[in-house]
């Protein structure tokens, strides 16, 4: 810094600087390139079979079998015929409901067990916890494999085999870990404070997390309650192994259509994605939220 | 308005006793302060009076009730919490008339109660927004009207400025001062800022690992701590300490400075110091109450020391000096024009001077 006596002269050339590193936009365009590329092939990697899935479901006999195939589909080439074909086949229908029934009470058994779990695992530090966590997770890594001949024979003895409900218990023991971990760390956002709050201004406790927490978390179990429900929609292999007469979507369409024409497999393999692809779309923010990355 | 009465206070996490046998009476409509470093048992002490602590020994008197085991909301107290705790997802109005509405108050009372307490915190205007739609500080004078609005028996806050910057800690002070005052009713204040402590506690209780190590008005405490740690923790800055050796001289005593000079004894402690001639002692004086004189002023009655460092403040100049091996603060008037590195003669004010025993670190006397 130069002192204000000393006068400035004009003539003297300018410092530039030191000068600038050279590699830098080349460095931050390579950097770009790493990441996005990445992020495309990814995409592509989930969005191509998709796309064929949709192409396949939604064509002409004609198109279906012509090679080399269509890929962007005209008008000529589009049919409803195979999705309507699979909607008219017997049982379907009912199986689809029976998905959407297996799906609701799945949510309610994994939520009215699993969100008191969370909340305890949040709010009480009891011996244990830590241990406890541990082994909700890993009933995950159990295989399900292993399970289903056991739990099929099992069933059978309760009376419950080829049932619905014998489909949703299964269901609720598979999503009870994602319901636990997800409502624990929806109570832990929720700072005791707030409780505490409530309780000196006359709540009991009981009443502190009714007015209070139950609808600061209500975003979050909603999320839970969905994201039970499309893996409950989606599981093909739990269902296909208890039932035989009354399938879920999934388990109809596994062993209905293996014999069936390829163009129909194509079109129930859609319908099998559809809702799932709509739910995650829909509650993507709040998922990506939960997870820590904030998406506008 | 009730007094309250703690008695043997005892709670424990893990193996760490956080309140440590502790007794305290606060009178009706006194506002007492709870002040210490982090972990002192400030807090703890608060919350187990709130009854958001359950203690594990001792009696909680709130009026004339044993409050003890009864939960918070049964104990007519309310409270602000350090992060205001204020609901987000109902409206300002919503969230002062919360505890108004627990108690099925009606309409038209709970709503003059609403807009009277809003109004002593000037949010009046910020009724039908969210929490999310107010800046910091509106939501703690949000969470203050709510625990106002209650109209409590006591009222309990856990440092409540901490969180807001330094020109509106300032100015929330002085405004909450004045309103609690207005409503006067029973309050217990915790804080770590002595500032805060000193302008706003009628009492202060000096805390330090779950004991209090001193009870008194504020003024009492900065002009007679009771240990080495209390002169410390109050006064901005902190109370100086010297080591020196008490010896005879002539009539009285003098505490000689290695290095520096002497001071002479103050006439009223010359008593209680007596057992400890010939031994060590620590001196304890204010920044504000060490004066700069001139050299060869008084018989030998000065002490000798080097300023280190000079700040300027303002309304002082606070000079860093070299007493014999030890160093302390020394404030001035601002216009005495003192240097680094020059040699000062400095004069402790006898009835502002402390005397503390070097083994125990507390104040002799007391």
């Amino acid at each position: 810094m130069t002192s204000p006596s000393v006068a400035v002269d004009p003539s003297a050339k300018v410092d530039p600087g030191p000068p600038p590193r050279k590699s830098r936009p080349a460095q931050r365009l390579l950097h770009n390139i790493g990441w996005y590329g990445s992020a495309l092939l990814l995409f592509l990697f989930i969005a191509v079979p998709i796309y064929l899935i949709f192409v396949s479901a939604v064509s002409t006999r004609e198109a279906f079998f012509a090679y080399p195939k269509a890929l962007i589909p005209t008008p000529d080439t589009i049919s409803l015929a195979n999705i309507e074909l699979l909607f008219t086949t017997p049982g379907v229908i009912d199986a689809f409901w029976r998905s959407v029934i297996v799906g609701v009470i799945t949510v309610v058994l994994a939520l009215g067990v699993g969100a008191p779990a969370g909340y305890a695992i949040a709010r009480f530090a009891f011996r244990g916890r830590d241990g406890y966590r541990l082994v909700v997770l890993a009933t995950r890594a159990f295989p399900i494999v292993i399970l289903s001949i056991p739990l099929a024979v099992t069933f059978r003895n309760f009376g419950i085999d080829d049932s619905v409900i014998g489909v949703a218990i299964v269901h609720t023991a598979l999503t009870l870990p994602f319901v636990i971990l997800i409502t624990s760390s929806v109570f832990v956002s929720i700072p005791r404070e707030l409780e505490e709050a409530a309780q000196t201004l006359g709540c009991s406790p009981w009443r502190a997390f009714l007015k209070i927490s139950l609808p600061l978390a209500l975003p979050g179990l909603v999320a839970a309650a969905i994201f039970t429900w499309v893996l409950s929609w989606n599981d093909v292999f739990a269902a296909s192994i208890l039932t035989v007469i009354n399938q879920t979507l999934p388990a109809k369409i596994l062993v209905g259509l293996s014999a069936a024409p390829p163009a129909l497999r194509f079109a129930a393999g859609f319908i099998l994605l559809v809702p799932s692809l709509i739910v995650i779309f829909i509650i993507r923010r709040y998922l990506l939220g939960l997870w820590g990355r904030v998406v506008k | 308005m009730s007094e309250i009465r703690l008695e043997r206070i005892v709670k424990t996490f893990k193996e760490v006793r956080a309140v440590d046998d502790v007794s305290l009476t606060i009178t009706q409509g006194e506002f007492m302060v709870l002040l210490g470093p982090s972990g002192c048992g400030k807090t703890t002490l608060l919350r187990s009076i709130a009854g958001l602590e359950e203690i594990d020994a001792g009696r909680v008197w709130i009026g004339d009730k044993d409050v003890t085991d009864l939960p918070p909301r049964h104990r007519r107290i309310a409270m602000v919490f350090q992060s205001y705790a204020v609901f987000p997802h109902m409206t300002v109005y919503e969230n002062v008339a919360f505890g108004l509405r627990m108690q099925k108050m009606d309409k038209d009372k709970l709503d003059k109660r609403v807009k009277s307490a809003s109004g002593l915190l000037h949010i009046e205007n910020l009724l039908e927004r969210y929490p999310s739609q107010v800046s910091g500080g509106q939501r703690q004078r949000i969470a203050v009207a709510r625990a106002i609005a209650m109209e409590p028996e006591v009222l309990l806050m856990d440092e409540p400025l901490s969180n807001l910057d330094a020109l509106l800690r300032l100015e929330m002070r002085a405004e909450l001062k004045r309103l609690l005052s207005e409503i006067g009713s029973t309050t217990v204040y915790v804080t770590h800022d002595q500032v805060e402590a000193m302008s706003m506690g009628d009492r202060v209780a000096v805390m330090r690992d779950g004991k209090i190590l001193q009870l008194g008005d504020p003024l009492n405490i900065y002009r007679t701590p009771v240990d080495r740690f209390v002169g410390g923790f109050i006064g901005n800055p902190p109370m100086n300490f010297v080591t020196a050796t008490l010896d005879r001289a002539g009539d009285g005593l003098a505490a000689g400075v290695e290095g520096a000079g002497s001071q002479p004894v103050d006439a009223d402690h010359v008593d209680s110091l007596s057992g400890h001639v010939g031994k060590a002692v620590t001196l304890g004086v204010r920044a504000e109450n060490i004066d700069v004189v001139d050299d060869g002023d008084g018989a030998g009655d000065t002490l000798r020391a080097r300023v280190l460092v000079v700040e300027p403040l303002g309304s002082h100049d606070l000079l860093t000096a070299q007493l014999g091996s030890e160093q302390l603060k020394v404030a001035t008037r601002p216009d005495l024009a003192i240097k680094p590195d020059q040699d000062i003669h400095l004069r402790f004010e006898p009835e502002r001077t402390i005397w503390l025993d070097p083994e125990t670190d507390r104040t002799i006397g007391m």
